[in-house]
Parts: C-alpha cells; sequence; structure tokens
C-alpha cells in the first residue's frame, strides 16, 4: 500500500528503490486494468438496467392516461385514432396465433433433427449437417420475411384459395423454419451429452436406435431439449420482420391463423416507420407493447426454469 | 487344455480375432463357455477381456470400423453369434449384460427393470408386476425397493443401482450373462452383496465375468480364463488356475510380478 | 422359467418392425434436413432469378428512387458498413474485455453470478427490445438522434453477449500450464491476458466477432425502431471534404449522420404494392443474403480449422 502511495507521487520516489518502485507502478496499473475489464463485464447488467429503467418509465406515463383493466380487457386497439382504444389482446392475439404455428413446425422438425443427427447419422452427415443448419439461422430474418410474402403465401394459396396476401399462417410456417436450426442445434448438443453408457444399456436389452433414442437418450436430456424449446418461444414471439411483411399491420383480434393480424412486435415497427412525437401517448404506447412482450418471454422463461428443473438431468 | 467331467457347452469361441479399426485387439481365441457355470476372464488392463466379453452381445456393432472373424457358437442351437446373417438385436435378446459403472436409465425402478420386457412388445400390466417382482427379488434387491418402485432409479446408491441394472438383466431370462467389472464403481460391502449375487444366479443362467481383482475371480468363478495382449493365455478350473498355473505368464499375474 | 419367453420367429418378427420404424425415422430425418438445405437453395435461386436484371454496377451506385429500374442500393450499403464498422470499434473490446474479466479475474461471488445470468438472458431477449432501449436511451436520452452512431451502438449492445460467448470458450480452451508457465516466470495478470491468453484465444474470439457482426448486419428491427430513415438520397459525409452547403465536415461528423442500412432498404421495397420494386427486394436480398452467408462460412471455416489445429 505504502509503495502504491509513493508510486503516485514522483517527488518521493527516491525514499523507495527503484525495483520496489517499478513494482508498485505495476502494481496500480494492474488494478486500474481490472476495474477497466469489470466495467466492461457490467455493460451487460447495465443493458438489462436500462431496458427495464426505459420500458418501465415510459409505460408508467403511459398507464396514467390507459386504465390497466382497459388496456387487457378492450377488444379493440387503435392507438393512433381520434378514438383511441387500448386493447393489448389485439397484438397478443396475433404474436401467439403466430408463435403457435412457428412452434408447430419447429419442434418437431428440430427434435427430429436433433434426434437423426445425434443417434443415427453418420459422422460425415453430421458434419455437412450442421454447418447447413447454422447457414440457415444465419439468415437475416427480413430475407425471410421476402421468402414468406413472395414465396410461400403464393404457394399456400394454391393450396387454400381463400388465403389473403398477408396471414399469419404464411409468416408462422417461415418462422417455423427459421427457428428449427435452434432447436436442432442446442437440442443435438444436450442427447450428446448423455453417455454412452445409457445406450449401451438400452442397446444391450435388444433395443433398436430408435427405441433407444426415444425412451432413453430423449428422457435423459430432455432438460436440454426444454431449455431449447424456450429459447425458440422466445425468439417466436420476439420474431418482427417476417410478420411485418407477411402478416400484414392490422390490428385484428383472431385465433384463426388463415388470417392478417398485427402482433406486438408489427405494430412497434408500424408506429416507428410513422413520425411520433417524443412524450406523446402513441410514442409511450409502443413501450407499453414492449413492457407486454417482455412480461410474456418472461413468463414462457420462468415456466421453463421450472420445467427443467423438474426433469433435471440424474445422469 | 483338456476339460473332463465337464458339464454342457453354452457357447465356444472359435478361433475369434477381433479388429478396432487396423489394430487387431483379440487373436486366434479359443475358449469353451459352459453351461450353468461363473466364467472368469483376467489379466492385466488392455489385455482384451473387456473386448472379448463385448464380442458376446455384438456391443462392438455399434460402432463403426470394427470387425470379428472367427465364431462364437451358441448351444443349444449351435448358432453362430457372429454369423452376419444373424441379427446383433437377437443376440442381444439371449445374452443380458451389466456394466462396470451401474448405468440406469432415468426412469422409474419400475420402468427400468420392465424395459427389456417393453422391447420385446410386452405391455400386459399383470405380467410385468409378476415379472418385476421375480427380477427384483433374483437380484436381492426386492426388500429394499418394494414400497418405492415409482421412485427414480438414479436416486438409489451405486450398489442399489447395479443390483437394479442386475435385476433389468434378469427380468428377460437371458440365457448368459455377462459383467464387465460390476464392482469396480462399488464399496467393499456393496461388492460383497453383488458377488453373493453372482453365486446364486449361476443356478439359472451362464455367467461370464470380467474382473480386475484376482480375489473375486477366485471367489465367484468356476473357471478362469487368463488373457494377455489380446491371446488366451490359459483356461481352466479356477481351483487349477489359482493353485498350479500352467503357464509362467499366468503364475507371475497371479502371484502380482506382473499387472 | 421360460413358459411366456417368445418364439424365435415371434422375435425375428418384432426385430424386423423395430428395423422397419428405425427405417422410417431415417427417412423423416432426412427428409427434415433436406426441407432445411431446400429452403436455402430456394431463397438463393429465386432470389438470382428474380433480381439477376437487376446486378449491374447502376445498382450498387444509385441512391433509392421512386422508379424501381433507376433505384440503387448505394446509400443502403454504405450505410451498412458505416454502422457495421460502429458496431465493431464498439462491440468488440467491451465483448474481450468482459470476456477476459470473466474467464481470468473474476471471483466467484454473486456479483459475478448476476453478470453470468444477465448474459445468459439477455440472449433471449428479442431484438427489437434493443431497440426501445436504443430509442429511449441513445436517441433521446443522450441526444445523439437517429444516426449512424446510435444505430452502431444498439447492434453493438445486441451482438455483445455472442463476443462474450465465444471470448470464455475460447479462452477457456486454453489449458492451465500456459497461464501457470506465464505466471511462474513473474508476469503479472494483465501480461499473461495480453501476451499470451488473448493471442491464443484470437481464433476464437474472431469466430465470435463475425458471427456476431453477420448477425448484426441482418437485423432490421432494432435499427427501424430508433427511427432510421428508408429514404435517404445522400450519403454521410467523408471527412475533410466540403459539402453542397459549403460545410466541411469534421472527423467524426458521419456517425451524426441520418442514414439507412440494407435490411431496410429491402423492407421497403417488399412493402411496396407495385411489383416493379419485387426485383429490387429480390437483387437487394441477394446482396444482403451473400454479405451475411460469406461471414458465416468464414466463421465455420475457421472453427473447423481451429479444430484440426488444436495441438497444445
Amino acid at each position: 500500500m505504502n509503495h502504491a502511495m509513493s508510486a503516485n507521487n514522483p517527488s518521493e520516489l527516491p525514499v523507495v528503490s527503484d525495483r520496489l518502485s517499478h513494482k508498485a507502478m505495476r502494481h496500480v496499473s494492474e488494478r486500474i486494468i481490472e476495474a477497466l475489464l469489470f466495467a466492461a463485464a457490467a455493460v451487460s447488467v447495465l443493458t438489462t438496467v436500462g431496458i427495464v429503467y426505459v420500458l418501465v418509465s415510459e409505460s408508467v406515463q403511459f398507464f396514467q392516461q390507459v386504465s390497466i383493466v382497459d388496456f387487457l380487457t378492450d377488444t379493440q386497439w387503435t392507438p393512433l385514432f381520434d378514438d383511441a382504444h387500448f386493447g393489448i389482446m389485439v397484438l397478443i392475439s396475433g404474436t401467439l396465433v403466430s408463435s403457435f404455428v412457428a412452434l408447430i413446425v419447429a419442434i418437431p422438425m428440430g427434435t427430429i433433427i436433433a434426434i437423426y443427427l445425434s443417434e443415427f447419422a453418420h459422422g460425415k452427415v453430421r458434419e455437412v449437417a450442421k454447418p447447413i443448419l447454422e447457414l440457415l439461422g444465419g439468415i437475416p430474418t427480413i430475407v425471410f420475411g421476402y421468402f414468406a410474402l413472395l414465396m410461400v403465401t403464393p404457394l399456400l394459396q394454391k393450396i387454400f384459395p381463400e388465403l389473403p396476401g398477408f396471414s399469419l399462417l404464411s409468416a408462422g410456417l417461415v418462422m417455423g423454419i427459421m427457428i428449427v436450426p435452434y432447436i436442432a442445434s442446442l437440442s443435438e448438443d444436450a442427447m450428446r451429452a448423455v453417455p454412452m453408457s445409457l445406450r449401451e444399456g438400452s442397446y444391450a436389452l435388444g433395443s433398436t436406435r430408435l427405441h433407444t433414442a426415444l425412451h432413453v437418450v430423449v428422457p435423459a436430456a430432455f432438460s436440454g431439449l426444454a431449455a431449447s424449446y424456450i429459447l425458440a418461444i422466445s425468439r417466436a414471439v420476439g420474431e418482427t420482420m417476417i410478420l411485418a411483411v407477411a402478416a400484414g399491420m392490422q390490428p385484428n383480434l383472431t385465433w384463426n391463423p388463415m388470417e392478417p393480424a398485427a402482433t406486438i412486435t408489427s405494430f412497434i415497427v408500424q408506429v416507428a416507420l410513422g413520425d411520433l412525437p417524443h412524450g406523446s401517448i402513441g410514442y409511450q404506447t409502443i413501450f407499453a407493447a414492449g413492457l407486454t412482450l417482455i412480461l410474456i418471454t418472461l413468463m414462457f422463461n420462468i415456466l421453463g426454469q421450472w420445467l427443467r428443473r423438474k426433469f433435471r438431468e440424474s445422469y | 487344455m483338456q476339460i473332463h467331467d465337464t458339464p454342457q457347452l453354452k457357447a465356444e469361441a472359435r478361433n475369434l480375432n477381433f479388429y478396432y479399426g487396423e489394430a487387431k485387439a483379440l487373436k486366434g481365441i479359443n475358449m469353451p463357455i459352459y453351461d450353468k457355470k461363473v466364467t472368469a476372464l483376467i489379466g492385466p488392463s488392455g489385455c482384451g477381456k473387456s473386448t472379448y466379453l463385448r464380442s458376446f452381445n455384438r456391443m462392438h456393432d455399434l460402432y463403426p470400423g470394427n470387425r470379428y472373424e472367427g465364431e462364437i457358437r451358441f448351444f443349444p442351437d449351435n448358432t453362430n453369434l457372429l454369423s452376419p446373417e444373424v441379427d446383433p438385436i437377437e443376440v442381444r435378446m439371449r445374452v443380458g449384460m451389466v456394466f462396470q459403472k451401474p448405468n440406469p436409465f432415468p426412469k422409474t425402478i419400475y420402468e427400468n427393470v420392465a424395459y427389456g420386457l417393453r422391447v420385446r412388445g410386452e405391455n400386459n400390466r399383470r405380467v410385468l408386476d409378476d415379472k418385476v417382482e421375480h427380477a427384483l427379488r433374483g437380484a436381492a434387491i426386492w426388500d429394499e425397493v418394494k414400497d418405492r418402485l415409482q421412485d427414480m432409479a438414479p436416486n438409489l446408491s451405486g450398489g442399489q443401482q447395479q443390483r437394479l441394472c442386475i435385476a433389468r438383466a434378469l427380468a428377460t431370462d437371458p440365457e448368459l450373462l455377462l459383467f464387465d467389472e460390476p464392482t469396480s464403481a462399488l464399496d467393499p460391502i456393496a461388492t460383497g452383496a453383488i458377488e453373493e449375487l453372482v453365486h446364486e444366479l449361476k443356478k439359472r443362467v451362464t455367467i461370464l465375468i470380467v474382473t480386475h481383482n484376482m480375489q473375486q475371480a477366485a471367489r465367484v468363478s468356476d473357471f478362469t480364463a487368463y488373457m494377455y495382449l489380446g491371446e488366451l493365455i490359459e483356461f481352466g478350473k479356477t481351483d487349477e488356475i489359482f493353485i498350479k498355473p500352467q503357464d509362467k505368464r499366468t503364475e507371475d499375474y497371479i502371484t502380482g510380478r506382473m499387472g | 422359467m421360460h413358459a411366456n419367453s417368445l418364439t424365435t420367429e415371434q422375435i425375428r418378427a418384432l426385430i424386423a418392425k423395430g428395423k422397419l420404424k428405425d427405417a422410417i425415422f431415417k427417412v423423416l430425418g432426412i427428409f427434415c434436413l433436406a426441407v432445411a438445405l431446400l429452403v436455402i437453395v430456394l431463397l438463393v435461386s429465386d432470389m438470382v432469378a428474380k433480381g439477376s436484371e437487376r446486378f449491374t454496377v447502376d445498382f450498387f451506385l444509385n441512391f433509392a428512387s421512386r422508379r424501381a429500374t433507376q433505384a440503387g442500393i448505394l446509400s443502403a450499403w454504405v450505410g451498412s458498413l458505416l454502422v457495421m464498422l460502429v458496431t465493431a470499434l464498439a462491440a468488440v473490446p467491451i465483448g474481450v474485455a468482459a470476456g477476459v474479466y470473466l474467464e481470468e479475474y473474476a471471483k466467484r461471488n454473486w456479483i459475478t453470478e448476476i453478470i453470468e445470468i444477465n448474459i445468459t438472458n439477455l440472449a433471449a431477449v428479442p431484438s427489437i427490445v434493443y431497440g426501445l432501449l436504443a430509442l429511449g436511451i441513445f436517441v433521446y436520452q443522450f441526444g445523439f438522434g437517429q444516426s449512424i452512431l446510435s444505430a452502431g451502438l444498439t447492434l453493438a449492445l445486441l451482438i455483445l453477449p455472442i463476443i462474450i460467448v465465444s471470448t470464455r470458450e475460447a479462452i477457456r480452451a486454453i489449458p492451465a500450464m500456459i497461464r501457470e508457465g506465464s505466471m511462474a516466470v513473474g508476469a503479472t495478470r494483465w501480461q499473461t491476458c495480453r501476451y499470451h491468453i488473448i493471442p491464443y484465444a484470437m481464433p476464437g474470439i474472431l469466430t465470435g466477432v463475425i458471427i456476431g457482426l453477420a448477425r448484426a448486419i441482418g437485423e432490421t428491427a432494432p435499427i427501424i425502431t430508433i427511427g432510421a430513415l428508408t429514404f435517404i438520397a445522400f450519403l454521410p459525409p467523408v471527412p475533410y471534404t466540403t459539402g453542397a452547403d459549403g460545410v466541411t465536415a469534421g472527423m467524426f461528423d458521419w456517425v451524426m449522420s441520418p442514414f439507412t442500412v440494407m435490411p431496410i432498404q429491402i423492407f421497403n421495397w417488399t412493402s411496396r404494392p407495385d411489383p416493379a420494386f419485387e426485383v429490387n427486394a429480390a437483387a437487394a436480398g441477394f446482396v444482403l443474403m451473400a454479405m451475411v452467408l460469406t461471414m458465416n462460412g468464414i466463421a465455420i471455416y475457421l472453427r473447423y480449422k481451429m479444430r484440426k489445429n488444436i495441438k497444445w
């Protein structure tokens, strides 16, 4: 400590030997560097604090003008009209329906691919398949939006002639494809982590590959699978551009995927595209919508944590 | 290596070679396995005893690049277990296995024991109940678990887990039961219980056991095979092998000068 | 005892049934993988087929226009590059520093625990929420406005978890002996990091940075949320040049400039009713895909090389 202080004050340097003062300098700079590195790590916490602060503070102002009961029960969402209604259920329905469609595609497909890659495929197939999945997962969502609107929708219209040009179905299906790589890759990691001895135990009793996969490997890896499903739900609920492009942006309280509808996210985009004055009720609306989005995501994550704890790996 | 006044053959290795890719792990093994007897495989680490054991239920078929040569004849039907025409699954339905480390499935105690039965398409609750109880009794663990059959198996102690794994293998009435160093992960008391069980089980089933522990081989087995560097050096009745080994290498190993 | 065991025929029938199920599942697995591959192929080929008539030099050198045939992506690709520059300058040092801190310095206590849980959770936060954060903090609180700076910082926060996690993984793969060796000759902790840990971890860090930037360059929602314009017919000021208004730009004036980026340009074109703009969207989509897939391809290749070359 003494050395450190003298090093800070050059006039006292002759008191200590050169070697010691050098060491003291080193000590101080080490401390400064550690503090800087810590500050960098703290940025992630600040990000979270910032998100919570922004969403909550703007939402508080929003709820001073709109009652929470109206927000949750009103069946219309017309925040920018003269006759303004703020029924968030309108947006939640679009978010849930499109997410549901996406998960119906993504969970089975992702899980099947994961089981196939982990339990059936040869090493060579896996070496080729994993990068392909990674590339698929890296495609920008705006490109997927283009794909949904200009390729998938026309294709679906051949099967369902009454399908409109914008629909939750088309956006949801493509969202599902987009999510497949996340589920496949995380689930595969979880299944590969299951010890070989469990598989051997099953094979030694005369099991086939599929029976071993479904009755031993999947239950053993369940907590990892659950984690991948939860991430998939977060992705689906938070996905924006595919919906903004292909699902239409008109608010529509519906549970029918064949209809166009706005979601929480596509509403935010729609408002942001316009020119809203800072501090207006319209401006605050998107933060209230954002807060709702985060709470839904959080809810699913807590559910997932609970599920994981219930089915913790026991091998 | 002629043995007289011996019981019936259950299986016989004939000129068995085995390769992990290019590496030859078993070299021309010829050896009988006698019905309703315990045969112990001993030898230093890496001598091929586990490799040999795992040939009997075609475990090596699970991994690419493995290759067998020669035969393992299985009696009474004189099937060659290693023949490409014989499905490994069919082999495994006749030959049970207990592993080095207890490997209960992440399921209930009941479902662990019922697993092999369900694999065989058995879903009748009463049949399952009967067979599960019978197997658990056979593995001397029934009294400890009968009140908590629906508990998760991985919550049992190590020794209980291993006896559960034995029950799991017994439930399907295998003709031959393979033990791959079944006590190496257990404490002395649990080890004693397993050894007693092996002794009891030979009334019902033929047993082939790999062990590191020579006292264990001497205690539980009727016949002993000493392997070294992938070769079968000596095979005979356990007392004869331990009292009067014919081969210098066997003697060195048994007396602790090697291994 | 063998009273109700199965006959050989029954066992063989059972095995045959099981193997059939195996085979069916295998086909199903390959089919699902094929769908994934097919989507990529379909997307790329459709964009090439539709957009090919726009693959001219003019398309890259023209500003957006009301007439589809004359519209280009100049302001979009320049904007994307500049935003990426800001993102990389902010995210790489902070991400690597955070990764180094968590692996080499952090003590096992509740603060570290909070930071770690935080990073995991941030990865699940929808990207549009980062846009709302940036709108409230960067655009209005800090007064950066709807600028390249705001956008770059927003995306930097978004990809920070990716860079931190890959840095940590890369550091964790370095054997303790290298660390101990350096400490043993009297190096301080920072010297060990600076001259040993970070250089050895570099390929892994680089892979994470590329994947992060590939993610950032395709992000649309957060940038729209901060209010980026969709129609920009000028470029940010080049440092030390004089614009049409007679004002000489400073070194960093460009960071405060309004801008647009590739994904927003594509969004703008897909949302127009005139089908002529679909062609532009396809062509621009292909350019964006090419950028992203190339970056991801490089990252995958790097990782592959790394796995081959590990020889401590």
